[in-house]
């Protein structure tokens, strides 16, 4: 792959440098014992840092391996995160067969849709032949009791974990329509020259496959506004524990989880709009695009959050991680990247269409 | 154990032959692939609790559910105990077709005992004496057969007149949880869920402790790791 553009390196040269330090404090917090922070706050804060320098690290790889790599990546999160929730539900001897068919094939299916860009077919396969499915195949297993619930609960693993979060690796491999010339890939004097002589000499004598003068998206365009969008999301959720925790009055909904509040979620969906309108540059849209895509995005992975704390509160776990004794708790980690992922998708692609 | 009474061991029993021969490379492959294929596949973890890896000579007991148990178990093993140790099987469904026959005699080093046709000086805990000799450990599952999952069911007697006639050997009690979910009773393909292993303290089987009370105890001891 050629050189990466400064741009990228500035998104990702700067990812890195701010996770180093925040490695480094969470190693000096870790060596003082006599510290008043409670234990279990650093242990959350190494944690986080930890599932960060894992998802920028294999986000920065695909800069350098290419959209394949990423996807292939976004596929093995998907089984994981499917695995744990139905193992987290309680499904029954007669489900055997349907769980079969979407571990094994609407899984790896959804991601070699979206690795093609079959646009028109990863919209629709799980939400709705995968939906079919499950029902049909439990039915005819010939066990009803439950029924709705347990195809509910397939269902919903499978659009959470597979088919929500499959969009992130779509920004990838998707063709985005190309942006207003006032927007910040216009700047290219050269486009707008061309532009008004096409407009002069009528749009007909303009073919559009050999004279439109907007280039589409290059795939390190579109990492980066991947890159975007997991930073905003990750930041988003720390500004609002942050906030939480400074200001935090409120609880939103104490049953399903204690610790979010309302000042919480306001102050960090302020500060992803503030941050979103500072890295504008980062993404192909203009700043205040930019900051109310990020808006958008914090508040969506919000209620992801929320639900998994529902689903989990409702199943009697803590952690998805303390669920099977050892195991990384991988929805832990991606709950609010699941639910804002095919909200950025859309968004990212009604911004572009102007 | 002195040689001779190894040499007359393996002209005694084939299946003893095996413990002494190293295992082939093309074996070991198989036997590292299929490691891997079975945490894979049924995501498990092993937890050791009051009890630590050895090599020292166990019989490990666990609830039976899956047919993926034995795998399971086995690869669960650090390496130096699971190249020690064999798991007890059942001839009828491990000795037919070649495939089954490989992995159990190459590859799991697999102990296969035959359950319809006990012969009277060949008992399977004879044989399973003779298979261990003094180095090898075993992987045994007392209820005789696969239970449905929910509850463990009752310990079949070998248990106790294998510890019976070899009082040294640890019994180390293993809950497997949630394989069930991943291969149920009659079903040839696995569905990958997270499955926990939990190997529990052992216990020996105790001066004139009556056989009854044996099984209840060793079949308790399964059953506490599960809320461990």
């Amino acid at each position: 792959m050629k050189t990466p553009d400064p741009t990228t390196i500035w998104l990702v040269g700067g990812t890195l440098v701010i996770l180093a330090i925040a490695t480094a404090a969470g190693q000096i917090l870790k060596r003082r014992y006599d510290t008043a922070l409670n234990p279990a706050i650093v242990e959350q804060f190494h944690l986080r840092i930890r599932s960060w320098w894992i998802i920028c690290s294999a986000l920065a790889a695909a800069f350098i391996l290419g959209q394949t790599a990423t996807v292939v990546l976004f596929g093995g999160i998907s089984f994981f995160a499917l695995r744990e929730f139905i193992t987290a539900t309680p499904t029954r001897r007669a489900d055997h067969r349907a769980l079969f068919w979407v571990f094994f094939f609407f899984t790896p299916f959804q991601y070699v849709l979206v690795g093609f860009n079959m646009y028109d077919w990863y919209a629709v396969v799980i939400p709705v032949f995968g939906f079919l499915f499950i029902a049909g195949r439990i039915a005819i297993a010939g066990d009803y009791k439950r029924f709705l619930q347990r195809i509910a609960v397939i269902q919903a693993g499978l659009m959470i974990s597979v088919y929500c979060l499959s969009h992130a690796p779509a920004m990838l491999t998707q063709d985005l329509p190309v942006p207003e010339p006032n927007g910040r890939r216009a700047q290219d004097s050269k486009l707008d020259n061309e532009r008004d002589l096409g407009e002069e000499l009528g749009a007909d004598l303009v073919s559009p496959s050999e004279g439109d003068p907007r280039s589409p998206l290059t795939l390190e365009d579109k990492a980066r506004l991947l890159f975007f969008f997991v930073l905003i999301i990750q930041l988003g959720d720390v500004a609002q524990y942050l906030w939480g925790k400074l200001l935090g009055r409120r609880v939103i909904a104490p049953e399903v989880s204690g610790d979010r509040t309302w000042e919480g979620l306001f102050g960090g969906i302020c500060t992803s709009t503030v941050l979103g309108a500072l890295l504008w540059w980062a993404t192909p849209f203009r700043p205040w695009e930019a900051a109310s895509a990020a808006a958008i995005v914090t508040a969506i992975g919000f209620t992801g959050g929320m639900t998994m704390s529902a689903i989990k509160r409702d199943r009697g776990v803590r952690d998805y991680g303390t669920l099977v004794v050892g195991h990384g708790g991988v929805l832990d980690r991606i709950d609010s990247i699941c639910f804002a992922a095919p909200v950025f998708f859309y968004l990212s692609r009604f911004l572009m269409s102007g | 154990m002195s040689r001779d009474s190894r040499h007359e061991r393996s002209a005694a029993d084939d299946a003893a032959e095996n413990t002494l021969a190293r295992p082939s490379l093309g074996s070991q492959l198989t036997g590292g692939l299929l490691v891997g294929l079975a945490k894979l596949l049924s995501g498990s973890t092993s937890r050791w609790v009051d009890c630590q890896p050895d090599t020292c000579q166990r019989v490990y007991f666990a609830n039976h559910t899956s047919h993926l148990d034995a795998i399971t178990l086995w690869s669960a093993l650090p390496h130096d105990c699971r190249r020690l140790t064999r798991p007890v099987a059942a001839k009828d469904y491990w000795d037919k077709g070649p495939v089954r026959r490989y992995l159990a005699n190459k590859v799991f080093n697999a102990l296969l005992i035959d359950r319809h046709n006990v012969k009277v000086h060949k008992s399977p805990i004879d044989l399973m004496i003779k298979a261990i000799g003094d180095t090898h450990s075993l992987i045994v599952f007392p209820e005789g057969g696969r239970s449905s999952g929910e509850e463990v069911g009752e310990f079949k007697s070998g248990l106790y007149y294998l510890s019976k006639k070899r009082p040294d050997l640890e019994l180390v009690p293993v809950h497997m949880d949630n394989l069930n979910r991943v291969l149920p009773r009659g079903e040839v393909l696995p569905v990958p869920l997270l499955s926990c292993i939990t190997f529990g303290p052992p216990i020996w089987l105790q001066a004139k402790e009556p056989k009854t009370e044996f099984l209840k105890r060793a079949r308790e001891s399964v059953i506490r790791l599960k809320d461990e």
